[in-house]
């Protein structure tokens, strides 16, 4: 069984059974949680099927957050692409879905914490995306959460998931180098590209910290979740292109620890610095909650 | 960990901590409770005081206490649907001294007049820690089936439920005794591995030092 404490593992394990990172992991999770891959493969479909109604709920224009601070943008986002605008329809469109999920999540909505609430705009913006455009069939789409979720395992075990520790690398930093072994891997890359795919990822989102305005899930959180979204389409396009990262995966992984845990406690979820301290940060608090006690 | 663990859980927003882990204290102060809450009130202390209101924490515990689950879309509405079948429910802000900063006291009357105290916090990830229940302290997460076993503080009240459980095949994972004082009120919390079956429950009942006994299943 695999033991998800490196990326390396998983390439070389994927090579000896010349098999995609996606079967590679269902057959091993399917061993360890002593289910059939059938099932394995039924509740991740579970996942994939929330995360499109998340899209499509979050598509509301109307949509508002319980502190009234958010929604509405995915609506403006999806109108706005039908122009192509400056990177083309495809991507816009991808921007839309991944503010759609986070604005729906901002909203009591349902989603799928992937790895986090607040990063869960990330793989929907991409994944989804690839399947509902006809990029890749919907099976595949289903099949790459298990190569992005084997990712975030390893990175879970090196490193964290949480912003409360490792600051907001951990999480939209996470997600999006997840997003971009499972583009990489719906795309027709290697193992090794996803690797090189999700080391670039994180290389770009090391050292962004975690201030959420008034402590809530939406500012600047959910436009975040674009910006994951468009590294991991960038990491992606590197890797298949056949750029490889100078640093390895597993050594990018262990640099996020390091950063993360000298990243200052009030920077880290506490909604004491960075933006959440700026003079609008602090009024926009003052408007949901009232004069600090 | 599996996977998913990561692509998961599937739940309602926004918040891990403030929406997921509220909705699982809320259940379980329902589950203890034994039947449906009449009144409740419920205490929040720490950064559940502070920001309940943005993140709906508050929607999220009174949810619990009707007995959803944290991915039930009525949550959003669950304070509208608790005023609509009659539970009234009042939220206070406090300071619970050393608490664990997500924590919330959620005290329950039901409709025939049952009464439970239950003091739990949310611990990250939508995992929650129940630390108290009415006077005495607990330490559970609900991630295990879970049986408690209130008794009076006597000898061989232990040896009498942990002989039932192992003579029926059920394995202890971790067991836990708190009493009021000695002689007195006790309970037991006992996780155990696998599941347990109704039947097995009443047996656990019907022991004599046993008072009662509530299954709390994994969540």
């Amino acid at each position: 069984m695999l033991e998800y404490k490196s990326i390396e593992e998983l390439c070389r394990a994927a090579h000896a059974k010349n098999c995609k990172l996606s079967e590679l992991v269902l057959d091993d999770q399917a061993e360890s949680m002593e289910l059939p891959r059938e099932e394995l493969y039924r509740r991740m479909e579970e996942r994939f099927a929330v995360m499109e109604s998340a899209v499509k709920a979050g598509m509301n224009p109307e949509l508002r957050s319980t502190s009234n601070l958010t929604g509405g943008d995915a609506a403006k986002m999806w109108a706005y692409a039908s122009s192509g605008g400056v990177c083309g329809g495809f991507v816009n469109r991808a921007m839309a879905r991944a503010l759609a999920v986070s604005e729906n999540n901002a909203a009591m909505g349902k989603v799928v914490a992937a790895p986090t609430a607040g990063s869960c705009g990330i793989l929907p913006g991409t994944v989804v995306s690839l399947a509902s455009e006809g990029r890749c069939t919907r099976r595949e789409a289903v099949m790459s959460l298990f190569t992005a979720g084997a990712f975030g395992m390893v990175i879970a075990a090196k490193a964290s998931l949480s912003g409360a520790e490792g600051g907001c690398q951990a999480e939209c930093g996470s997600a999006s180098a997840m997003a971009a072994a499972a583009i990489v891997e719906l795309m027709g890359g290697t193992p090794e590209q996803c690797a090189h795919a999700c080391a670039m990822a994180i290389k770009n989102q090391l050292g962004l910290v975690c201030d959420p305005v008034a402590g809530l899930v939406e500012i600047p959180c959910i436009k975040r979740n674009v910006s994951g979204v468009a590294i991991a389409f960038s990491s992606a396009e590197m890797a298949l292109a056949g750029i490889e990262s100078k640093i390895p995966a597993d050594e990018c992984i262990d640099a996020m620890r390091e950063v993360g845990n000298s990243i200052p406690c009030a920077l880290r979820e506490t909604a004491k610095g960075g933006l959440a301290a700026t003079p609008t940060g602090e009024r926009l608090r003052m408007q949901v909650f009232g004069p600090k006690k | 960990m599996n996977v998913f663990d990561i692509i998961g859980p599937i739940m309602i927003g926004p918040s891990s901590s403030h929406t997921a882990g509220a909705v699982r204290l809320g259940r379980i102060a329902r589950k203890l409770l034994g039947e449906d809450a009449a009144r409740a009130q419920v205490e929040l202390s720490g950064s559940f005081a502070q920001t309940y209101r943005g993140h709906g924490t508050d929607k999220a515990i009174t949810a619990g206490i009707m007995g959803m689950d944290s991915d039930d879309e009525r949550i959003r509405r669950s304070l509208e649907l608790a005023a609509e079948s009659g539970l009234e429910i009042t939220f206070v802000e406090t300071e619970i001294p050393g608490a664990h900063p997500n924590t919330t006291r959620i005290t329950l009357t039901g409709k025939s007049g049952e009464h439970v105290v239950v003091q739990g916090a949310s611990v990250g990830g939508g995992n929650i820690l129940v630390t108290g229940i009415n006077d005495m302290s607990v330490s559970f997460t609900g991630q295990y089936n879970t049986v408690l076993v209130r008794h009076l503080d006597k000898p061989g009240a232990i040896a009498a439920v942990t002989q039932f459980m192992a003579g029926s095949g059920v394995n202890i994972g971790n067991f836990r005794l708190s009493r009021e004082h000695r002689g007195g009120e006790a309970l037991m919390t006992i996780e155990v591995d696998g599941d347990v079956s109704d039947e097995l429950m009443d047996e656990l009942r019907s022991l004599a030092p046993v008072q009662r006994a509530i299954l709390i299943r994994a969540m």
